[in-house]
């Protein structure tokens, strides 16, 4: 196996082998907590542009299957593992992750210390950095990974978003029209409206307020995504129309999007939320909820007025969800879809449902 | 919610002396929940026939009666002590078989002792494998299909419902005499003729066969706000027909993707609210077929149990204190995470790294027993081992079993027919059989048809063997600890709970600590010694 290098930003410098495409990439390393999940982590749109660092030590148990997609393709920029499995074992198992990976010419190291590079950004923040394999370092790495830019102020949903609108039928006795913003959907969003019956027409992130309107939706629903929320402007420009015509419900960018519409403001954690065990307190019922999150952006709580705060982070303290009870529009920072993570949350389909009677 | 202040004395009973099957690790949790519930300052009294635990140092509780663990002695110190409520989940069956009595017998009511954690209604939900098996049918999930027969006749329509192998139970026996399994049509007839016999009523229940499933193991915690948190998933390396105290378990599981571990994951929190264990942790077993997914729930124990004490060891995450303060009003969210001091209770944690779980066994003290593993418990003991990978942790593990191994030894003289009839018998040293097979040239599919262990054990254990378990002895490789942290170094630990590894950074020097004197014993629980 080829050397693989991680060289962050500030020069920090790790080492591994390569696993997956032989090359060299660029992005913003951030760390997910999940053990499993991580073929939907891999293919989950919000991770464009990052380099992806699991801290479970074995990845690739159990190979790579055709129904756990969160959309079509990987979507990382890069994937770092301490231990990769190269012989997974389980029945849905059709290719193994590096042959995915190579397919898709992602770049992926294996044998890295792991738990050391978690530990450098829990201490320094996310940071660009450059994934590269090579039999040595070269010689101007150091210079070129302080280039790599940083996360702040990039609009990556109009890289990721659907190029024209696409139409999916419910597969429950039909009951609602929804609109789905895609700003870098994952699939299981799609999956759970069609399961409560809705028709779920997915539209570009730019698609015109006015347009959604014609459509006659009884509900628009604004899809989790990649990047600074408040470089969406066009996005952010949208949602201003369309709050208080039609019920809104906003996930992860989709939530941050809306927060900013509401006139709110947004701004980036050090290292971000990425993991399936995040606890979030619901504030109307005071239970906990096991959460699925990516997120490295966040809604700044002085921001906000007149929008209620309903569910907050228990680690943290940060905001989770929010709503416009009047607007009829509401969001949550994680991810009710889970896919991967816990399901504890998938009630807040079951909201937009009533929302939309 | 504040804790409760309308009970003031709470009585605790021990898991009495140290037996097959129920160790000291009812010791650990007894003694957490003590200091626990001292620590909120409720009165703790307790009984333990066993003085050679923790739990009866003087210091521990605030009166501590030795006294045999009978209905007797027990509804004495009752009417003595008065004490306000019982909490009978953190002192393992005994306990737990104990306080059914005093409930059924009135012995409760007659001095207005409340139960705390599961009521009588519930443990007996949850250990009544009819009411059981019918609570999970009501809530929609599977376990292993069975039909209930009277006859020849219809014990012939069940096998082709059922298939091979196949499950004979008699009702009505005691303690399951008479039981079998079938794995042909050469057997069954008679099988069926002996149960009938053995049966006072001449009934049978015959059940499908899941010998050879993967086995898993969730423990789950439940507080009273009906807040649901999962700590640990275990999965077995040996398969279902080995009880999985004579099994070698990993935590946490590693063949099952997400979307599948999610569904057992939702399973696990029905299973706890049906049966109505409204505070505590509690233990669910699942079994799984390898060829399609189909997930089966196998039972659940209502209280902390020897897999929470592994949980615990294997997270960081105190499951029996936890217990303790949820069964006195305490929500998961009012309760701190004492290891990242920022964070609560009301979460999962993530771990990265592998905990291995090996059992002991003693069959040289028991001359008359079979060494053949089966369904009922037979080791003494255990030992467990963390490391950064799974290879890491099996051979830590093997080593601090005491029984002379220094890693997957090889067999000196081990004929190909020998290994072939070892890996289909399972005795105490199996793991090492397998490793000799590989070393042999037995190829992993082979090994996985007299086995059933999952070729994700199997491929990592061929590597092992042929890379040369020396690799992860060498002394020229730099050692280092690493920290257990609940949370994969998401946030900064602050309990000194290490684990040692190669090759890789120092947690403890990175954090800057010097002359610190570590000192450790890796030596297997052995019950032998209680």
């Amino acid at each position: 196996m080829k050397k693989a290098y991680l060289i962050l930003s500030d020069g920090k410098i790790f080492q591994g082998a390569s696993f997956g495409f032989e090359n060299e990439t660029a992005g913003e390393v951030v760390f997910n907590t999940s053990i499993s999940g991580y073929q939907e982590i891999l293919t989950d749109p919000s991770y464009h542009g990052q380099i992806v660092v699991m801290t479970y030590p074995h990845i690739g148990n159990y190979g790579i299957n055709p129904e756990d997609m969160e959309s079509d393709k990987p979507q990382v920029a890069g994937f770092i593992v301490r231990s990769y499995c190269e012989n997974p074992s389980n029945w849905r198992m059709t290719e193994t992750l590096a042959s995915f990976l190579k397919r898709h010419k992602i770049v992926a190291g294996t044998g890295f210390d792991t738990r050391t590079i978690v530990k450098y950004i829990r201490d320094n923040g996310a940071k660009p950095a450059l994934l590269i394999v090579s039999d040595e370092l070269p010689k101007d790495a150091v210079e070129r990974a302080k280039k790599v830019p940083s996360m702040n102020g990039q609009d990556l949903a109009s890289k990721v978003t659907c190029v024209a609108p696409r139409r999916c039928k419910a597969v429950a006795p039909r009951r609602r029209e929804v609109v789905l913003y895609d700003f870098g959907a994952k699939r299981n969003i799609t999956r759970m409206l069609q399961e409560r019956g809705c028709n779920v027409t997915v539209v570009p992130a730019t698609t015109p307020a006015k347009e959604v309107l014609k459509m006659k939706p009884d509900g628009i629903m604004l899809s989790n995504g990649p990047g600074d929320p408040a470089a969406v402007t066009y996005a952010i420009e949208n949602i201003k129309q369309l709050l208080g015509k039609v019920p809104i419900f906003g996930i992860c960018l989709g939530h941050q999007l809306l927060a900013l519409a509401l006139g709110g403001k947004t701004y980036k954690l050090k290292f971000g939320h990425r993991g399936g065990n995040q606890p979030v307190k619901n504030l109307r019922t005071g239970k906990v909820e096991i959460t699925s999150q990516n997120h490295g952006f966040a809604v700044d709580a002085d921001s906000l007025k007149n929008t209620e705060i309903t569910h907050i982070n228990l680690n943290d303290n940060t905001i989770e969800g929010i709503a416009a009870p009047k607007l009829k529009a509401y969001s949550v920072q994680y991810h009710p879809e889970a896919s991967p993570g816990p399901h504890d949350a998938s009630y807040l389909f079951d909201q937009f449902m009533e929302m939309m009677r | 919610m504040p804790r409760r202040s309308d009970i003031h004395k709470i009585l605790l009973i021990g898991s009495g002396p140290i037996v097959i099957g129920q160790g000291c690790e009812f010791d650990y949790s007894g003694t957490q929940a003590c200091k626990a519930l001292k620590e909120e300052g409720y009165e703790v009294v307790l009984i333990n026939s066993n003085p050679a635990t923790i739990m009866t140092d003087p210091e521990v509780a605030d009166r501590t009666y030795i006294e045999p663990l009978t209905f007797e002695y027990v509804s004495k110190l009752i009417e003595l002590e008065r004490p306000d409520a019982l909490l009978p989940t953190l002192g393992g069956q005994t306990a737990l078989n104990l306080a059914v009595k005093l409930a059924e017998e009135g012995v409760l009511k007659k001095y207005n002792v409340e139960m705390l954690g599961a009521s009588l209604e519930a443990i007996k939900k949850a250990e009544d494998r009819e009411l059981f098996k019918a609570a999970m049918k009501k809530i929609g999930l599977d376990v292993p299909k069975s039909m209930t027969v009277t006859s020849h006749e219809e014990a012939r329509v069940a096998v082709k419902a059922l298939g091979y192998p196949i499950i004979i139970r008699p009702a009505f026996t005691l303690g399951g005499s008479g039981g079998n399994i079938s794995y042909s049509e050469e057997d069954f007839e008679r099988m069926v003729e002996s149960g009938l016999i053995a049966s006072p009523i001449r009934q049978l229940l015959l059940e499908e066969s899941i010998l050879g499933w993967k086995e898993f193991e969730l423990e789950v915690m439940r507080d009273k706000k009906d807040n649901v948190v999962i700590i640990c998933s275990i999965e077995n390396l040996d398969p279902m027909g080995i009880h999985t105290g004579d099994s070698i378990t990993v935590a946490p599981q590693q063949t099952l993707t997400d979307r599948e571990y999610q569904v057992m994951r939702d399973a696990s929190i029905k299973v706890i609210r049906e049966i109505g264990v409204d505070t505590g942790g509690s233990n669910i077993q699942f079994g799984v077929d390898p060829k399609n997914g189909r997930q089966v729930v196998i039972e659940m124990n209502p209280r902390v149990s020897r897999s929470s004490s592994l949980a615990s060891k294997a997270t960081g995450f105190p499951i029996a204190k936890i217990a303790a303060k949820l069964a006195i009003g305490y929500t998961l969210d009012e309760l701190p995470n004492d290891i990242t001091k920022e964070t609560m209770a009301a979460f999962e944690p993530t771990i990265d790294y592998v905990v291995t779980k090996i059992p002991r066994f003693a069959f040289e003290k028991f001359p008359h027993t079979s060494p053949m593993l089966t369904t009922q418990m037979k080791s003494v003991g255990e030992a467990m081992a963390i490391g950064r990978t799974f290879e890491e942790s099996l051979l830590k593990a093997l080593r601090s079993l005491e029984c002379g191994w220094k890693g997957l030894d090889p067999i000196a003289g081990a004929s190909p027919g020998e290994v072939m009839k070892r890996l289909r018998e399972p005795t105490p040293d199996r793991i090492l059989w397998v490793g000799e097979a590989f070393r042999q040239g037995i190829g992993v599919e082979e090994v996985y048809e007299l086995t059933k262990i999952d070729p994700w054990f199997l491929h990592k254990i061929s590597a092992i063997v042929k890379t040369g378990d020396t690799h992860f002895q060498k002394s020229s490789c730099p050692r280092s600890f690493r920290t257990v942290d609940t949370c994969a170094a998401e946030f900064i630990a602050y309990t000194p709970y290490f684990y040692s590894t190669i090759g890789e950074e120092d947690d403890l020097l990175a954090r800057g600590t010097q002359g610190l004197w570590l000192f450790w014993a890796p030596a297997p629980i052995a019950s032998a010694r209680g």
